[in-house]
C-alpha cells in the first residue's frame, strides 16, 4: 500500500522534472505561423533555420565559444582536481584551510564572484575576456565538484594495490600511471564531466566576468528577455541535446569501464 | 636503494601534497578570495556617475542599512529561502525514502537516482524558461483544467508571479536535496530497523526516531545548497515573477546595471558574511569529508 503511494508520489515527481522540458522540446518545431504556445501550427525546423541564420543574434558563435571555454573548464578542473585529491590523501598543513576555502567556493553566490573577478580585471587593466576572466569564474564553480568527487573516489580506494605495486619495484610515477589511475578512471570521466556541462550551462559566474562576447547561456538569457517567437525554444533543444549527449557519453564510459573490469578475471 | 635517495624520496613524501594541491589553491586564491576582498574594499569606496575611485566611505553601508528596501529585500528572500526550502526537503526526503526502502535492486536504485539527477547537468535557464508554456493564460495547465471544467477563465496568477518563482526554483534545486539525503539514508542499517520493529515500534516511531536523525547530515548537506542556491539566485526571481518579484542578488544586479558599484559591493558583503558564518557553522554540525568517503 505505501509502495504505491510513494511510487505514485515519485512518478509525478519525475513528470514534475520532465514534464514542462518536454513541452518546449515539442514546441521548438512549431510550424511558421506557431507562437510560444500549444496548439502547434504545423511541424517544421523553421525556428531552428531561424535561430542559425538569421542576423539578429549569434547562436552559432555564442555556441563555438562556451563549448571551447567548457572543454578547457574540464581539462582543467580534471587535472587539478585530480591533483589535489592525490594531495589530500596525506595530511599536510594548511588542508584544512583550502578545504574550507573549496566549499566556500562552492555556496558563494555566482555573481559575487563574478562582480569581483570583472572589476579586478577591469582596475589591474588586463581586460575581461571569456578566456581569462571567465574562464577563471568557472573554475571557482568546478573545482569544488571536481575536489569532492575526488575525496568520494579516493576514500573508496584501496591503497594495497599501491603497497603491492611498491613491493614489486614500481616506481611512484608508473603506480601512478599504471595502478592509480587505471583504478580511479570512472572517478575522473565523473569529474570531466561535471567540469564541462557544469561550465557549459553558467550563467551567474559569466554574466559579469565573461567579457562583451556572450556565451551560449548569456545568449539565451538574453533571449529570454526580449524574444518572443518559438526560436527560443529551438535554442532550448538544441542545448539540452548537446548537454544530453555529453551526459550519455559520459555515462555510458562509466558503465563499459565497469562492466569490463567486472567481466576479466585478476582485475579488479 | 642507497641511503641518500631513501633521504631525498622520503623529502619528497613530505613536500609532493603542497607542489600537488598548488595550481588548486592558486586558482581559489587568484579567482575567489583575491576578487571577493577586492569587493570588499570597493564597499567602502566613493562613486559619482561615471565612475569609482579609492576613498574610505562608510556612506555605501550606512545607506544600506538606512533604506527600507534593505529590509524588504532581505524579507522577500528569507520567505522564498524558507518556503522552497520546506518544499525541497519534504519532496527530497520522500523520494530519497522511497529509493532507498522501497527499491530493493541496486541496478534500479541507481537508474532512478540517475533520472533525478541528470536535469543538473542540462540547462537552468532552459528548465526555468519551459514553464512559461506550461504555466502561461494559453498554457497546459490552464488549458487542461479548463478542458475538464474545474475552471472557466484561466487563472492568471500561475505565471509570472511568486507562485511561479517558487514552482521554478523547487523544479531547479530539489534534487540538490535528494542525493545528500539519499546518500545518507542508503548507510541506515537495516538491522536497526528490524530490532526497533521487534521492539515494537510502529512506522512512524521508526521514521521519526531513527530515520529522521540518521539522515540528518544529509538533510543539512542538502539545506546548504538550497539556502544558498536560492539565495544566490537573480534571474528566476526576475524572469518568472515578470519583474514584480526581487531579492538581495537580483536587485544588486540592478544596481551593477546602472554601474553603482560600490553599493553594490556593500550588499555583497553582507551577502558573503552570512554565506561564510552559515557554512563555518554548517562545517562544524557536519564532517562533510567523512560523508563522502564512507
Amino acid at each position: 500500500m505505501s509502495f504505491y503511494l510513494l511510487a505514485g508520489f515519485f512518478a509525478l515527481f519525475v513528470l514534475f522534472l520532465y514534464g514542462p522540458m518536454s513541452s518546449i522540446f515539442v514546441l521548438s518545431f512549431q510550424g511558421p505561423e506557431g507562437g510560444l504556445t500549444f496548439p502547434m501550427r504545423g511541424v517544421s525546423v523553421h525556428w531552428f533555420d531561424v535561430l542559425f541564420n538569421s542576423q539578429r543574434g549569434d547562436a552559432g558563435a555564442a555556441f563555438r565559444r562556451s563549448a571551447g571555454l567548457g572543454l578547457l573548464v574540464m581539462g582543467i578542473t580534471t587535472l587539478l582536481s585530480f591533483a589535489a585529491g592525490l594531495a589530500f590523501r596525506r595530511k599536510f598543513v594548511g588542508s584544512g584551510f583550502i578545504f574550507y576555502l573549496t566549499v566556500i567556493s562552492l555556496v558563494m553566490p555566482g555573481l559575487l564572484i563574478s562582480l569581483g573577478i570583472g572589476q579586478l580585471f577591469q582596475i589591474v587593466g588586463v581586460g575581461t575576456n571569456w578566456y581569462t576572466s571567465g574562464l577563471g569564474a568557472h573554475l571557482t564553480w568546478t573545482l569544488p565538484f571536481g575536489l569532492l568527487i575526488m575525496f568520494a573516489v579516493f576514500g573508496r580506494f584501496s591503497r594495497s594495490l599501491e603497497e603491492a605495486a611498491r613491493d614489486l619495484g614500481a616506481s611512484r610515477w608508473k603506480i601512478l600511471v599504471h595502478v592509480t589511475t587505471p583504478i580511479i578512471f570512472p572517478g575522473i570521466i565523473a569529474v570531466a564531466l561535471f567540469g564541462f556541462t557544469l561550465s557549459y550551462d553558467e550563467i551567474a559566474r559569466s554574466v559579469l566576468a565573461i567579457g562583451t562576447k556572450n556565451t551560449l547561456p548569456l545568449e539565451i538569457f538574453n533571449m529570454t528577455q526580449n524574444v518572443t517567437t518559438p526560436d527560443l525554444y529551438a535554442i532550448g533543444t538544441f542545448t539540452t541535446v548537446v548537454s544530453l549527449l555529453v551526459i550519455l557519453i559520459s555515462l555510458w564510459s562509466i558503465a563499459f569501464i565497469q562492466r569490463n573490469r567486472a567481466g576479466t578475471p585478476g582485475k579488479q | 636503494m642507497s641511503g641518500a635517495r631513501r633521504i631525498s624520496g622520503m623529502r619528497l613524501e613530505r613536500v609532493l601534497p603542497y607542489v600537488q594541491v598548488m595550481p588548486l589553491a592558486a586558482v581559489l586564491l587568484l579567482f575567489l578570495v583575491v576578487p571577493l576582498v577586492f569587493v570588499g574594499l570597493l564597499s567602502f569606496w566613493e562613486f559619482d556617475d561615471i565612475q569609482y575611485y579609492p576613498s574610505f566611505t562608510l556612506a555605501n553601508y550606512q545607506e544600506l542599512f538606512a533604506s527600507p528596501l534593505t529590509w524588504k529585500l532581505m524579507a522577500d528572500t528569507i520567505t522564498f529561502t524558507a518556503v522552497v526550502w520546506l518544499l525541497t526537503v519534504l519532496i527530497g526526503f520522500t523520494c530519497s525514502y522511497f529509493l532507498t526502502f522501497h527499491i530493493r535492486t541496486l541496478r534500479v536504485q541507481i537508474l532512478l537516482l540517475l533520472i533525478c539527477t541528470i536535469p543538473f547537468w542540462t540547462s537552468n535557464v532552459i528548465r526555468m524558461i519551459s514553464w512559461i508554456p506550461f504555466l502561461g493564460k494559453q498554457g497546459v495547465f490552464n488549458q487542461g483544467l479548463i478542458a475538464v471544467g474545474v475552471i472557466d477563465q484561466p487563472l492568471e496568477f500561475l505565471l509570472y508571479s511568486d507562485f511561479a518563482v517558487i514552482v521554478c526554483y523547487v523544479n531547479l534545486f530539489t534534487l540538490f536535496m535528494i542525493v545528500p539525503i539519499f546518500n545518507s539514508m542508503v548507510k541506515i542499517d537495516l538491522s536497526i530497523i528490524e530490532a526497533a520493529r521487534d521492539a515494537g515500534a510502529n512506522s512512524w516511531n521508526i521514521l521519526t526516531n531513527i530515520i529522521i536523525p540518521l539522515s540528518r547530515s544529509g538533510i543539512v548537506l542538502g539545506t546548504i545548497f538550497v539556502v544558498t542556491l536560492v539565495m544566490g539566485d537573480f534571474f528566476v526571481v526576475k524572469i518568472m515573477s515578470g519583474s514584480q518579484s526581487a531579492n538581495v542578488v537580483s536587485a544588486m544586479k540592478n544596481e551593477i546595471d546602472q554601474l553603482y558599484y560600490p553599493p553594490a559591493a556593500a550588499s555583497a558583503m553582507l551577502l558573503i558574511l552570512i554565506v561564510v558564518l552559515m557554512i563555518t557553522l554548517v562545517l562544524r554540525i557536519v564532517d562533510v569529508r567523512r560523508e563522502l568517503v564512507q
